[in-house]
């Protein structure tokens, strides 16, 4: 499928340069790893659910070039958070959660109302300022606060998504500043 | 002069029992208003209808908490004996491991008025099959 086309190279590249920085390595009481390998697996759930919502979009024939390229790249961006948060989870000793089948995804996301092109951007945008505020959110959770640096930075590529999700569809720029997390 | 210990044990005391206080009492909320901030706040993870990274959110006040059939919950909010009501949710979204230590969920939705709007709106939504 078109938008399976991913580059293992980058992924992996992408995910050491995550994990280079994120001090998930130290030494950490038990109960603070499990509580930190519980909130990367939500993110890394959240993830699977994005690289889902991308495959539906390309899938359903709605999106046309130019716009399609950059839902593809956004969803290599998606994927490479996958398989950075994969490794995160399993230095820590961690089970990664399982995707769940694209039949799935479409259920949760009403995919089957998608009638225009307008219709995938929103459900993206949608998905995307979710993902940004879900990983503001749980940045203070963390224990080890390396990771809170992981969140931040997935964040700010889910916010430059949703940005460029929102431009596309002619949407004003939120109003007022610190507009995200909260 | 010797200090007096008791200003420091009065201080002890009043830090302990702020930090055992349970978040400020929840004020009435907006549901209209709480239904945008759940659009913006809650819907990365959750919808009213369907089980994604978080269970369905239909008919959740008066629910016992970790119940919805087929979402893997943690063992903890599992065990937890919870029932959503005003008052919990308003503990759960302000820190859900304080509330239910080993839980899954490390959201906090720290505006107090954003959280009393958020379970003002979630007392609206009906458990209707979807």
């Amino acid at each position: 499928m078109f938008l399976a086309r991913t580059s293992h190279l980058t992924l992996s590249a992408a995910a050491v340069g995550l994990l280079a920085g994120s001090g998930a390595a130290r030494a950490q009481s038990s109960s603070a790893m499990q509580a930190d390998v519980g909130i990367l697996n939500v993110a890394l759930g959240l993830e699977h659910e994005a690289i889902g919502a991308y495959q539906l979009g390309a899938g359903s024939g709605l999106l046309q070039k130019p716009v399609l390229d950059v839902a593809v790249q956004f969803q290599s961006h998606h994927k490479a958070h996958r398989d950075a948060l994969i490794a995160t989870i399993q230095k820590l000793g961690g089970k990664p959660v399982a995707e769940k089948s694209l039949d799935d995804y479409a259920k949760a996301l009403n995919a089957a109302t998608l009638k225009s092109q307008a219709d995938v951007l929103a459900l993206a945008a949608k998905l995307e300022l979710g993902a940004t505020n879900a990983y503001l959110g749980v940045i203070p959770s963390f224990k080890d606060h390396a990771l809170g640096q992981v969140a931040a930075r997935l964040a700010a590529d889910e916010t430059m998504h949703f940005t460029v999700l929102s431009q596309t569809l002619g949407r004003a720029l939120p109003a007022g500043a610190l507009s995200f997390g909260g | 002069m010797r200090p007096h210990p008791m200003p420091t044990l009065g201080l002890l005391i009043g830090a302990t029992l702020l930090a055992l206080m349970p978040p400020r009492a929840l004020a009435a909320g907006d549901a209209a208003r709480g239904a945008q901030v759940y659009e913006a706040r809650c819907a990365g993870c959750h919808s009213v209808q369907a089980d994604r990274v978080g269970p369905r959110h239909a008919g959740v006040v008066g629910r016992q908490a970790g119940s919805v059939p087929g979402f893997a919950y943690s063992p903890a909010l599992q065990k937890s004996g919870i029932t959503w009501d005003a008052t919990t949710l308003n503990r759960w979204l302000s820190n859900p491991e304080a509330l239910v230590p080993g839980q899954r969920m490390g959201y906090r939705l720290g505006d107090a008025d954003q959280r009393a709007d958020v379970i003002a709106y979630l007392a609206t939504l009906a458990d209707t099959p979807r």
